[in-house]
Order: C-alpha cells, then structure tokens, then sequence
C-alpha cells in the first residue's frame, strides 16, 4: 500500500513514468539477501581482528573482479540467446547466420589473455598475503596457546600461565596469540570466523596459527572439520580481555581453580561432551613435545616447550580411557 | 563348538544391529520387498527372465551396456537425492531433527559417495559407451568384454554398498573418510569396511573403462578421423580416460591401506604406532582432484556437441577447445593440495598451489567463451538439451568464481569447510556435471532407444531443477558467510542459521520434484514418445546421427570413411548443394550391397557377470572379516578368471547376407 502511495508521490515530483518504481523495488528485493550481509550473523564480514580483516580483504577484491567478469559473461550470453535465437518465421530474420564461422584467432587469444591478466592481478595478493600471514608480526611477543582437540570437547593449555581450560579461552587483546594445534583424537579443525580463518587439529601434528582480537569481547569458534557423532557440539569461546583483565584473571585462575591431574586428562579423552573447566595447572605430557610430519614452519615460532610423554602416554591413556567407561 | 541358537543370535546382532533398526531402514526395507517382489512377479508371469539374461546380463554390446549404467545412474541418483533430502529436512528443522546424529552421519556420508562414484561416474560411462564407438565409426569398444567386466564390477561395487544401508550399518565418516575417525577405535563395525570395498570393486571396473576407452578412442577411428577431425566429445572421453588410469590407482592404494589398518593391525594412517593420518589425505586428493575433472570434462563434452547442434552451427575455435581440453587434464594433476590450505603445509606450497589451481581458470574461460561464440551467428533451438547448456553457462561461471575465491589462500582460511564450499562444489558438480549428463540423456535418448523424450515436459522438469539449485544452493554461500561449517546434523539457534537453511531446504524439494517430472518424462516418453524413423532428429552433426534409431547391432553396415569435421554435416551439406534441397533436408545413408562383407561381432558371455558376483561374495566376506566367505568369493574371482582365460570363443560372426537382410528392411540397402 505505501509503495503504491509512494509511486504516486514520485510521479507528482518527478514526471517519472510509472514503471520504474515496481521495477526499482523488484531489484531492491533481488538483491536483499546480498544486502542482509551487512547483518551482524554475516561474521564473515565484521571481522574482529587483523587476520580476519586481511583475509576479508583479500575476498572483497577478488570478488570484485570474479563479479565484472561474471556480469559480462551473463551479458554475452544474453546477446547471444536472444540475437541469434530461432525464429519461427525465417525471413523476419534480423542477425546474420554464419554456420561456418568457427574460428578467429586475434579472438581466441583475448580469451586466453583476459582469464590470465584478470588471475594475475589476484593471484600477487594472494601470494604475497599468504607469506605475510604465516608470520606472527615480530616485536608482538605473542602469547602462546596449545589446543588440543578431543572427541568432542576443546582443550587449551597456556603454558606461560600454566592454566588449562575446557571448551573457552581468555586472551588479551590488541595482541597476537599464537596457537599450537594438535589433536588426541580425530582431526578437527579450529575455527574463530570473526578473529581469522582455521586451521587443523590433527594428532601427530603440531600446527600453527595466529590470530589477534583488536578489541575485548566474545568470540564463538567452532570445529570445521567432521570429527564423529557430536561434532557439531564442539562450539567453543573465545575471551579477549583488556590487559589487565587478562592478569587479573590469571590471578584469579592461580587462587581459585584446583590442578589437573592425569586422571582428569584422561576424563578428557573419554568420548563424550562437557562443559567449560578451569584448571590452575596441568600435568607435563598432555602437550606433544614434538611433532612428526609437516608440523612448524621454519623457525619462526617459539618452541615446543615441556612433556615427556608425548603422545605416546596419551595415546595409552585414550585406549585405557575408552575401554573402560566405568572408570571414567 | 558354538550351540546353534548362540551362532543364530550372533548372525542377527551382527548382520541388523540396532543401528539398522531405524525407521528410516525399515521402511527402506518395505519399499525394496515390495520393489523386489514386484519385479519377480512380473519378470515371472512375462517370462522375460531369459530375455534379461541372455539380451541384458550376458551382453557384450556397447550400447546394451550404456542403457544398463544408465538404469543404474537413475536409480543412484534417486538413492542420492533422497539422502539430500533427509538432509535437508533435519537442517530446516534444528530444534526438531528427525534423524538423530549417528543416521545423518550415515546419510552425508552415502550421499556423498553415491552421488560421486554411483551417480556421476556410471552416467558418464553411459553416455561414452551409448555413443564413442558410433562417434568415432567403430563397431564396438577395443575390449568388449572387459567392457563389461567394467559394469558388473561397478553393478556389484554400487550393490555391496547400498546393502550397507540395511545389513550391518552404513559408513558415517563422510565420502572423504580421513583417519584417524576410520581408525577400529573411532569406527568399529562393518560399515566403514562397506565403503573401502565397494569403492575398491567399483574403482577396478572404472580403471578398466579408463583404458578401454583409451585404447578405443586411440586405435578404432574409422579410416579418414584424425585425432583433429574427432568431435569433441571424443576428445573428452579420451582426456577422461587418461585421468581415469592415473587418478584411480592412488585412491585404490589409499582404501587397501585404510583397510589393511581396520583388518590387518598395520599403522599406515593410524593415530601412534607410526602412522600418519596427512599421508592418507595427500593420496586421496592425488585421485580427488583429476576425479573431479574425469566428472566434468564429459560434460564440456556434451555442451560442445549441443551448442554446435542446437545452434546449427560449427563449434567455435576448435582447435583452443581441443588445447584448453588437453591443459585442464594435465593441470588436474597439479592442483590437489588446494583441498587441503589449512593443514599446514606452509606458505610456499600453499601460494604455489593456490596459483596452480588459478591456472586452470584460463583454459575453462576459453572454453566459455567458445561456446558463447558458437551461439554468435547461429540460429538457436531452445530444446531442453540446449536448456541445460545454457543454464550451466552462467551457473558454471558463477561457480568458477567462487572456485577462484576459494583458491585465494587467505581467504580460503575463512571459507574452508564451510557451507560456501559446499555450495561452490555443488554449482560446480551440479551446474557442471549434472546439467551436462541430462543435457546428454536428452539430446542422445533417441538414438539409445529410438524414441523422443517429449520436450514439453522436459523443459518442466528443466526450470524446476534450475531455479530449485538456485534457491537450495544460493543460501549456502551466505551460510559460509554466517560461519557454519559442513557436516552439522543440527545447530543453535540465535547464529542466524535457520531461516537461510529453511529457505535451502525448500530449493531441495523443488529438485526433488524436478527428478520426478523427469521420471514421469521418461515412463510417458517409452509409451507416447515420438519415434526417430530418420534416426537424425535434432539436424545433428557427427556420425551417430547418420545411423538409424535405435542402432542395429554392428553400427555401421560398412564402416564410413571421414573427410572432416564434423562429417555427417558435411555429408548433409554436400546432399543439400547437389539437390538444391530445403536445408533442413537429409538424405537417408544408402550402403550397396556389394560393399556389405561379412563382419564378427563379440559374442555374449556369462564371466564378467559371475566376476562381479564373486567380487560380491569377497567384498562381503571382508566387510564382516567372515574369511571364509571371502575365501569362497577369492575362488569364485579365480575360476571365473582361469575359465576367462580359456575361452578363445569370442566372436560370433554375421555373414554379409544377414546384414544385407537387416539394411534392407531399414531401408538403406541401394538396390
């Protein structure tokens, strides 16, 4: 009703045909999914960190580009369908018919030339970004965090605070953190869209990943990676706390949170789902003091400090573990 | 000694245990008896039984043999959507899920193989096998037999992992199955042990195939088709064939070590105890990037004989086709690491692999923009085989769009796993690959059954199954955007999820609608469909249309020698010069009788069927590791072999008067 009282409006004002408003609102309501991407459950698109903010730029240019070159293929083929369509009377017939036209080599040659410029102009960013972004910036002193994927729950150990947590962690913003994944059970992968993209847990493996919170505030993170029957539980926060908060609550963690034991690491690898824990300490080992395989890059991250187990003890204690619920 | 109630009860726990008790399977159950009981009855009181036998199971035929992958396609397709809708359904229904966890762990994983390796694969081959040999002037594939030794390995492969749905549980660790979640600990059961073998049986009758049409395409060209006059077709069943025989070994090894750590207690992949899960994850992207390609080079196949046909006009830039074709098969080999960015292979191998993959966009453009050309100048035809090409153009660059986004490493950090991938690699496989199959059942149904599918209900089925893709797959990349990741039977309200989900699953039912005006289209079209009495319908270009619908027998009465490209055309053509006839006008072929020699054609045989059965019985012993009915299955592979080997009876001949015979009633034999 107020679109018909608006049209009239504008025709008073304007002159304008009557058409073009129906016309106008149809576009409006075809592009209105695109539009809802500035709603806030787009994460995608409110990036909370630099690492997010990078990749998303990375996107928008690149969609961009793919977007022109996309709009003038549907414009081609448009022309084509509808110039050279049949019609049913032959003579009324306006576009040539050529039905041996069927090469034109200046033509091929453009086509090979534009796809090639058009992916030259993405692919240096992309490449130059993804060197930059396997880096932790130097001179951030990042704080470093161990995640350990369990079926189907989230460990995280600092090992510069000594404090382990279940299924949340608490970082300090406006500065790196380094995580160093690994996984005692099947592969997850972890994931905090608003902070950046994930990156694997995998068991045997310890893989990096730095992210930063620009601002304080609460991040859920999810496992990307299909891990079994509760999978889609392995919802996790993410905690970013001004500095001093952050100290604050590492105090408080010391004062009020009891150690964990063996015996509660190994309630961890219980299949199962928990909810969030806190623990002043953990018990050397349940962190893999090295990796096989691909594991670090280079020598740019800090170490892998402490355990003398590995994953050997823990493997051991996983078999133990599941054997026996009882003993859970 | 095990008293016999003891045995009897173990059989039932192990064989339906109360995994396999679900609603879902029961009432699967029902339908297949009832399916089953209706089939025997009638296949009984018609006496057809001997017919299937001896016309359809025993069959060498190429022809016979692309009708049956055909079946079997629809039907995996049928199985595959019902999948996705049950999917979907949960999906659309977050705080009420009507399967619980365990079955939609099944169901994404069935899905996802059915609808790759017993969907796609076997209507690809059935395409090949309908119309290479008549394409290229040849009287049948360059190894019959193995031909259908193909088939019953896939027939058998296909039939042992749909048994899975209701003996002993399906697999649930998705169509990729990485360790360790495969590993005995995380996965105990058979149904894990149903995916490797029937993925290993099936994947032996691919390769086999792969070389067969190699060989075939190579070697039994009629006299005059260079390997440039070839349609395009041809050149992508041979690119197809050459990625088949490279890309499959990978995948078999990578299954027999995942099983050898399930069965045999080594640690090829296995958490501790050395293994590694990542190498499990390199060899199966070695095979699952060609295999993507072996997927869709058929169907730029198909699109390139349907914009040349359906435009009445030449393809555009042959030769770049044939260049860009041969490029994307060779750079298929180099881009499997982009399946994996964020397993931390490091930024080299990250960069290098995301340009690589870049890299294959060139030669698709130039295909795109060929077939866009091929339209210029033409006069188009809106039937629905040139529906479906035109729609894959725009849906198939949109999709290659997204594909670009994706290889952007940053950025593939953020959409990894996420339901942007699956609504990339669904435009592609659907807008690519299914678009391309129905474009070629459409346009080739006459000439496999010489009769038409009749168009009006066709388009139906066609706008329906375009805009359902559109609305089910269009939601999913803003999913991605919102941050939910694949693989999720449910999810919490309050992330905004839920009315985009609801909005996808509606676009699931439109298709699922599609699929059965399609069903509808085909059971109308064998009672009223119109027949081909000139076996050209369409004012097609290439060999197959010069042959009468449906095929005889041995194809082609003499085998015809080619001038150029597209050579029926050129026939036409030169017909219409010298008649001065209407110019949609065509002769009708004449062979003289005295050109007419005798020919052998491959005889039927019952092995490749008990090959396959065999392989059955072994796969199904291993699956439950009941070794001695694997033992029975081995020695049924080793005597049907042994007997394979020996018997040197493979040729049925038919003298020249018997084919004289047949041209005649056909009306082709020049008096």
């Amino acid at each position: 009703m107020s679109g018909s009282a608006r049209r009239g409006e504008t025709n008073r004002g304007t002159g304008r045909p009557p058409t073009v408003r129906p016309l106008l609102w149809a576009g409006l309501c075809a592009v209105a999914p695109l539009l809802a991407g500035c709603g806030k459950a787009y994460v995608f698109f409110h990036p909370q960190g630099p690492v997010a903010k990078t990749e998303l730029h990375l996107f928008v240019l690149a969609s961009l580009i793919m977007g022109a070159v996309t709009l003038i293929v549907f414009a081609l083929v448009a022309v084509a369908v509808v110039r050279f369509r049949e019609r049913t009377n032959r003579s009324a017939r306006t576009a040539p018919y050529t039905p041996e036209y069927g090469d034109n080599r200046p033509l091929e040659l453009l086509w090979f030339l534009i796809p090639a410029a058009v992916l030259a102009v993405i692919a240096i960013p992309t490449v130059t970004q993804t060197f930059r972004l396997a880096h932790v910036p130097t001179g951030g002193d990042p704080l470093v965090v161990d995640v350990t994927s369990l079926s189907w729950k989230w460990l995280f150990q600092e090992p510069g605070q000594h404090i382990a947590t279940v299924n949340y962690v608490v970082i300090p913003a406006g500065k790196p953190v380094l995580f160093r994944l690994t996984a005692d059970s099947a592969m997850n992968a972890f994931w905090v869209p608003e902070l950046g993209g994930m990156e694997y847990n995998m068991p045997g493996e310890v893989l990096p990943l730095w992210l930063e919170a620009d601002e304080p505030g609460t991040y859920w993170g999810h496992s990307g990676q299909f891990s079994g029957v509760d999978f889609e539980k392995m919802f996790f926060t993410v905690r970013a706390l001004s500095a001093q908060g952050f100290s604050a609550w590492v105090q408080q963690v010391h004062r009020t949170a009891k150690p964990m034991t063996m015996s509660a690491y190994n309630r961890l690898l219980v299949f199962g789902t928990t909810g969030e824990q806190t623990y002043s300490s953990y018990p050397p080992g349940t962190f893999p003091s090295q990796a096989s395989g691909f594991g670090l890059v280079g020598g740019h991250y800090v170490p892998v400090t402490g355990g003398d187990g590995g994953m050997a003890t823990s493997l051991t204690a996983t078999a133990a573990a599941n054997a026996d619920p009882a003993g859970a | 000694m095990t008293p016999m109630p003891h045995f009897a009860v173990y059989l039932i726990h192990t064989l339906f245990p109360p995994d396999v008790r679900r609603p879902t399977e029961i009432g699967a159950d029902v339908m297949m008896g009832v399916v089953a009981i209706w089939i025997f009855v009638h296949m009984t009181r018609h006496h057809r039984w001997g017919w299937l036998w001896h016309e359809w199971f025993t069959t060498v035929d190429h022809k016979k043999i692309g009708v049956m992958y055909l079946v079997a396609a629809l039907i995996m397709l049928f199985r595959g959507g019902i999948d996705a809708l049950m999917m979907r359904t949960n999906l659309a229904l977050p705080l009420h899920p009507v399967i619980s966890a365990e079955e939609y762990n099944e169901v994404f994983t069935t899905h996802g193989v059915i609808m790759i390796f017993f969907m796609a694969m076997p209507f690809i081959f059935a395409l090949f096998n309908a119309v290479i040999p008549l394409m290229i002037g040849a009287r049948d594939v360059a190894f019959p037999r193995l031909n259908a030794v193909s088939f019953w390995l896939f027939a058998f492969g296909a039939a042992l992992f749909n048994v899975a749905f209701v003996v002993g549980g399906s697999p649930n660790a998705g169509w990729t199955a990485y360790p360790p979640l495969t590993e005995l600990a995380y996965n105990p059961g058979p149904g894990l042990n149903y995916y490797l073998m029937a993925l290993i049986i099936s994947g032996i009758g691919t390769t086999i195939t792969g070389l067969n049409f190699l060989v075939t395409v190579l070697r039994l060209r009629a006299p005059g088709m260079t390997l440039m006059r070839m349609p395009m077709f041809v050149w992508s069943a041979l690119n197809t064939s050459a990625l088949i025989l490279f890309a499959f070994p990978p995948l078999t090894v990578a299954l027999l070590m995942t099983l050898l750590d399930r069965t045999a207690g080594t640690h090829f992949f296995t958490m501790g105890g050395g293994g590694m899960p990542m190498m499990y994850v390199n060899l199966f992207w070695l095979f699952g990037h060609p295999e993507v390609y072996i997927v869709v080079l058929p169907a730029f196949g198909v699109f390139s004989e349907v914009f040349a046909t359906f435009s009445r006009k030449r393809l555009f830039g042959y030769d770049s086709m044939v260049l860009s074709m041969t490029a994307i098969m060779v750079l298929a080999y180099g881009t499997w690491v982009h399946h994996f960015f964020t397993m931390g292979a490091g930024p080299a191998v990250n960069a290098f692999f995301g340009v690589s993959t870049m890299l294959i966009a060139i030669p698709t453009g130039v295909k795109i923009f060929n077939w866009i050309f091929t339209m210029w100048g033409g006069r188009v035809r809106f039937t629905v085989a040139m529906l479906y090409a035109m729609a894959f153009i725009p849906t198939f660059i949109l999709g290659g769009a997204t594909g670009i986004l994706l290889a952007t490493v940053p950025a593939d950090y953020q959409l990894h796993n996420s339901y942007f991938l699956v609504a990339h690699f669904h435009t592609m496989l659907i807008g690519g690959t299914v678009f391309g199959l129905l474009a070629g059942m459409y346009y080739w149904w006459p000439k496999m059954f010489g009769y038409s599918l009749r168009e009006s209900q066709g388009k139906l089925a066609f706008w329906l199954f375009a805009s359902g893709f559109w609305v089910t797959f269009g939601p999913q990349y803003l999913l991605g955007f919102s941050g939910m990741t694949r693989r999720m039977d449910t999810y919490p309200l309050g992330l905004g999820w839920h009315s985009l989900n609801v909005v996808s699953t509606v676009g699931a039912f439109i298709m699922g609608a599609a699929f059965l005006i399609l069903v509808y289209n085909v059971l109308w079209s064998m009672r009223h469909g119109v027949r081909d009495q000139t076996g050209d319908p369409w004012n097609g270009r290439t060999l197959e249309w010069s042959l009468p619908s449906p095929v005889p027998e041995y194809n082609f009465a003499c085998l015809p020698t080619v001038g150029e490209r597209d050579a029926w055309w050129g026939v036409k053509e030169a017909f219409r010069r010298e008649t001065g006839a209407d110019e949609d006008a065509a002769p009708t072929p004449q062979v003289r009788a005295e050109d007419i020699r005798g020919l052998h054609l491959p005889r039927n045989t019952a092995y490749p069927f008990f090959l396959g059965a065999s392989f059955f019985v072994f796969g199904f012993g291993v699956v439950f590791t009941w070794w001695i009915i694997a033992a029975i299955g081995f020695a049924g592979i080793a005597c049907t072999l042994v007997y394979a080997w020996f018997d040197h009876d493979e040729h049925l001949p038919m003298p020249a008067d018997e084919v004289r015979h047949h041209e005649a009633t056909l009306g082709r034999l020049l008096a």
